[in-house]
């Protein structure tokens, strides 16, 4: 019996929250203003596909999209580097580890959008013959990429350090080298207990790619703009807004899943 | 130089810090020997096990491994302790990886050797310590007693000269103690050289050739078991045994 | 159960807060005035004061000088046209982007080389338009696509422009290039692509192309403008009844020959380009 009262008022409280809410919303003097310049179907539908003088809003996302799914992938690489490097002991491997804080500190220092700047307007403005005849997106992908691994090294480098130092030693007392130990015990540990902070900058990742239309391509958001600027109306930005959202909810949800399953394993192995 | 020691430690001191943990330790184990470490907490086993498979490097003194000086310079670490087989008090097993794969790394990665070769000699140990069900297990599955078997199997998997065990049923809730206890003495019978680190006097007075008594970085006094327990020489020994007897653990 | 009603009471009191009365202008005066347009009965923003809002940075020849006097074509024309509706005038910025926004604005009327467009009007009400506007497109001297005699040989060319501009539209409706184009956040970006030859041509409003062309792109050149008859025209809130008194000052300084004036005195050379077409 009490477990049913307990669901009669939170389902009570639910939707009483959720009505006000709404009635609020819907009974303030500009909503139905609000509605037309936001929610507007004939203005949804349009932006979502696109018309002879704006492009799709749909089409622009596939661009965000491509953007993402390469950046990540090198920057879950070049940030494992860079986190390793960090952590190689001994005074010989002195300006390697300098380095790698250089970059981290650098690179978390300035912001993506001067970063953005500086590549996409910069290095075609040297006239190197490589590097000054890239594609925008290109340039795009390289500042997203050495913006965020630098974040993202040093979340690799909270995961490391977690792996409690017991590990290292069974696995060192095997007779495994510092690399083996680090590559089969200590890494594989450390990734799985970073995966939410990894999602996180992953998330970051995926709304960054708007910034690249300052190099001129035609993403989502800039879609969504140009759209609006035409018509005067914001339907657009709301089809962008939900594009990124479907993308981010099963990601999360498969993340989640994947941290319940490493929480099972994480509770043996040691006493501690 | 003689090869007839296993394990011989000269004079070894070992610091953390301002904290002077061994103070000159000296200790010889024979082939075949099983010596046990007992002492209070903090007395410095734990340290000395460590420094001779070089998880901890030695402020001053040698320690040597069937006549090799390993804490000379230019020593290949990751060799040496290919031939020493260490379990400790937490057992540390890899938790990402199989009862099975925990077991094979060693020998597939360090040793080289192939990995049905491994796995077939890793079922085999599995098997004799009445582990083999488990060989597919992740250790989060195990109880503590068949945590910490897998982790002397880990180790003997490597097949190494000496094994060292570190207080390794300290952990244990009193119903698993035994299972542990009854794999060591199997070994022994068997015939390995092992340094044990232990608080189970019975157990030590059972299986040890020689017990050493450690207090305050140094052996305070060493001798065949019943020597020790019945009529220990020093002060401090029978002090320290008559706390255990009076705590009833002896 | 408290808990429950503590929740619907401050819910509820939330709700009242949505219920307040909104700022919009309020017209004064019954029955009195018979001229709507008097500086007295002026339903403005501010009393007694003539709000003007556009973007910064505000970009020459359309506005010239301090921001709070802001003189250049569109400058003097806001300030002319709050002159005649005798009231003093006051600038305030308003990024483009907002202009449109639902609800009550901070501002009479924006003025920013905004063209009136059909689609637009349903959204805000436009005064009448206050210059007519061609596109031009820049291109580097001794380039390929600067040999181009007429649109149809502009195809295979990259083009650039600003976002929240007309440029974009003509670029994609009447030039059709093959290449899509690229869009950018400011002109000066478009320019910097351009300097780079990351684009081949930049398409924007052609007083802005030739000002380009003689002050900040060197060994530049003006393909030509394209007439697409478009009018600037300054944008207000829906329904403001500003609109008409606003539009009756253009249509003075329209017939007494000031606006002319003032085209002439800011833009005149920048106007001198040859047709596209």
């Amino acid at each position: 019996m009490i477990g049913g009262r307990g669901i009669l008022i939170s389902s009570a409280s639910t939707i009483i929250f959720f009505a006000v809410i709404a009635l609020a919303v819907a009974l303030a003097p500009g909503s139905s203003l609000v509605a037309e310049r936001f929610f507007d179907p004939y203005h949804l539908n349009r932006s979502l596909f696109g018309t002879v003088t704006t492009p799709s809003v749909v089409g622009a996302f596939v661009l965000n999209i491509k953007m993402f799914l390469i950046a990540e992938v090198f920057i879950l690489i070049l940030a494992l580097v860079v986190a390793i490097v960090r952590g190689i002991p001994g005074p010989v491997f002195f300006p390697f580890r300098a380095v790698a804080v250089g970059y981290t500190d650098l690179f978390r220092g300035v912001p993506l959008i001067l970063v953005l700047y500086i590549i996409g307007f910069g290095l075609p403005g040297l006239g190197l013959k490589f590097f000054s005849s890239q594609s925008e997106v290109t340039y795009g992908v390289v500042a997203l990429v050495l913006v965020y691994s630098a974040y993202v090294a040093e979340v690799y480098r909270a995961g490391i350090d977690s792996v409690h130092e017991s590990q290292t030693a069974a696995a060192r007392s095997l007779g495994l080298s510092r690399w083996q130990a680090m590559r089969f015990v200590v890494l594989p540990q450390a990734v799985r207990r970073v995966i939410p902070p990894l999602l996180n900058d992953f998330i970051g990742l995926q709304k960054d790619t708007a910034l690249i239309s300052v190099l001129g391509p035609i993403e989502a958001a800039r879609a969504a703009n140009i759209y609006a600027a035409e018509q005067f109306n914001y339907g657009s930005f709301v089809i962008a807004a939900f594009l990124f959202i479907i993308v981010t909810i099963p990601l999360a949800r498969f993340t989640d899943r994947l941290i319940e399953r490493d929480q099972r394993r994480r509770r043996a192995g040691a006493a501690l | 130089m003689s090869t007839a020691e296993a394990i011989r430690l000269e004079d070894v001191y070992k610091s953390f810090g301002e904290t002077q943990v061994l103070r000159g330790v000296s200790l010889r184990v024979a082939p075949h020997e099983v010596v046990c470490l007992i002492g209070a907490s903090g007395s410095g086993k734990s340290t000395l096990l460590k420094c001779v498979n070089l998880l901890e490097p030695v402020d001053a003194g040698r320690i040597l491994i069937s006549g090799q000086d390993i804490t000379s310079d230019g020593v290949d670490v990751n060799r040496v302790r290919r031939r020493i087989g260490i379990v400790f008090q937490a057992f540390n097993l890899f938790p990402h990886m199989t009862v099975m794969r925990n077991i094979t790394l060693g020998p597939e990665k360090a040793l080289g050797t192939a990995r049905a070769a491994a796995e077939a000699h890793a079922l085999e140990l599995l098997e004799r310590f009445g582990l083999s069900d488990k060989a597919n297990e992740y250790p989060d599955r195990l109880s503590g007693g068949q945590q910490q078997r897998v982790a002397i199997v880990r180790a003997l998997a490597m097949q190494p000269e000496i094994m060292l065990f570190d207080e390794v049923t300290s952990a244990l809730d009193p119903e698993l103690v035994a299972e542990v206890l009854d794999v060591i003495r199997e070994l022994a019978k068997g015939g390995m050289t092992m340094l044990i680190a232990t608080h189970e006097m019975g157990f030590a007075r059972d299986i040890a050739d020689l017990v050493c008594f450690l207090d305050e970085g140094v052996i305070a006094e060493s001798g065949a078991p019943e020597a020790i327990f019945t009529e220990p020489s020093h002060p401090r020994t029978r002090q320290f045994l008559q706390r255990i007897v009076d705590a009833g653990r002896l | 159960m408290r808990k429950l009603l503590v929740l619907t009471a401050s819910l509820v009191l939330l709700a009242g807060c949505a219920e307040e009365p909104s700022n919009q202008p309020s017209s004064s005066g019954g029955g009195g005035d018979k001229d709507p347009c008097a500086a007295k009965s002026l339903s403005t923003v501010a009393k007694g004061t003539l709000t003007v809002g556009t973007d910064r940075p505000a970009f020459e020849p359309w506005f010239k000088g301090s921001p709070k006097a802001y003189s250049g074509y569109e400058g003097e024309v806001a300030t002319e046209v709050a002159k005649r509706l005798k009231l003093p005038i006051k600038w305030v910025v308003e990024p483009f982007n907002k202009a449109y926004a639902p609800g009550p604005k901070d501002w009479d009327f924006d003025i920013n080389q905004i063209t009136i467009t059909e689609e637009r009007e349903r959204a805000v009400d436009f005064s009448d338009g206050y210059f007519e506007n061609n596109q031009g497109v820049l291109v580097l001297e001794g380039t390929p696509v600067a040999e181009a005699k007429s649109i149809s040989d502009l195809e295979d060319y990259q083009f650039g422009a600003q976002v929240g501009t007309t440029s974009l539209a003509f670029i994609n409706s009447t030039i059709q290039p093959t290449a899509e184009a690229k869009v950018f956040d400011t002109t000066n970006d478009a320019v910097s692509a351009l300097k780079n030859s990351q684009i081949d041509a930049l398409v924007t409003d052609v007083v802005t192309t030739v000002y380009l062309r003689d002050f900040v792109v060197k060994k530049s050149l003006v393909l030509g403008q394209y007439p697409k008859t478009e009018q600037f025209g300054m944008v207000f809130e829906e329904d403001n009844p500003l609109v008409e008194c606003v539009n009756g000052a253009l249509q003075k300084m329209k017939s007494d020959g000031t606006l002319e004036k003032l085209e002439q005195k800011f833009l005149q050379q920048y106007l001198e380009v040859p047709t596209l077409e």
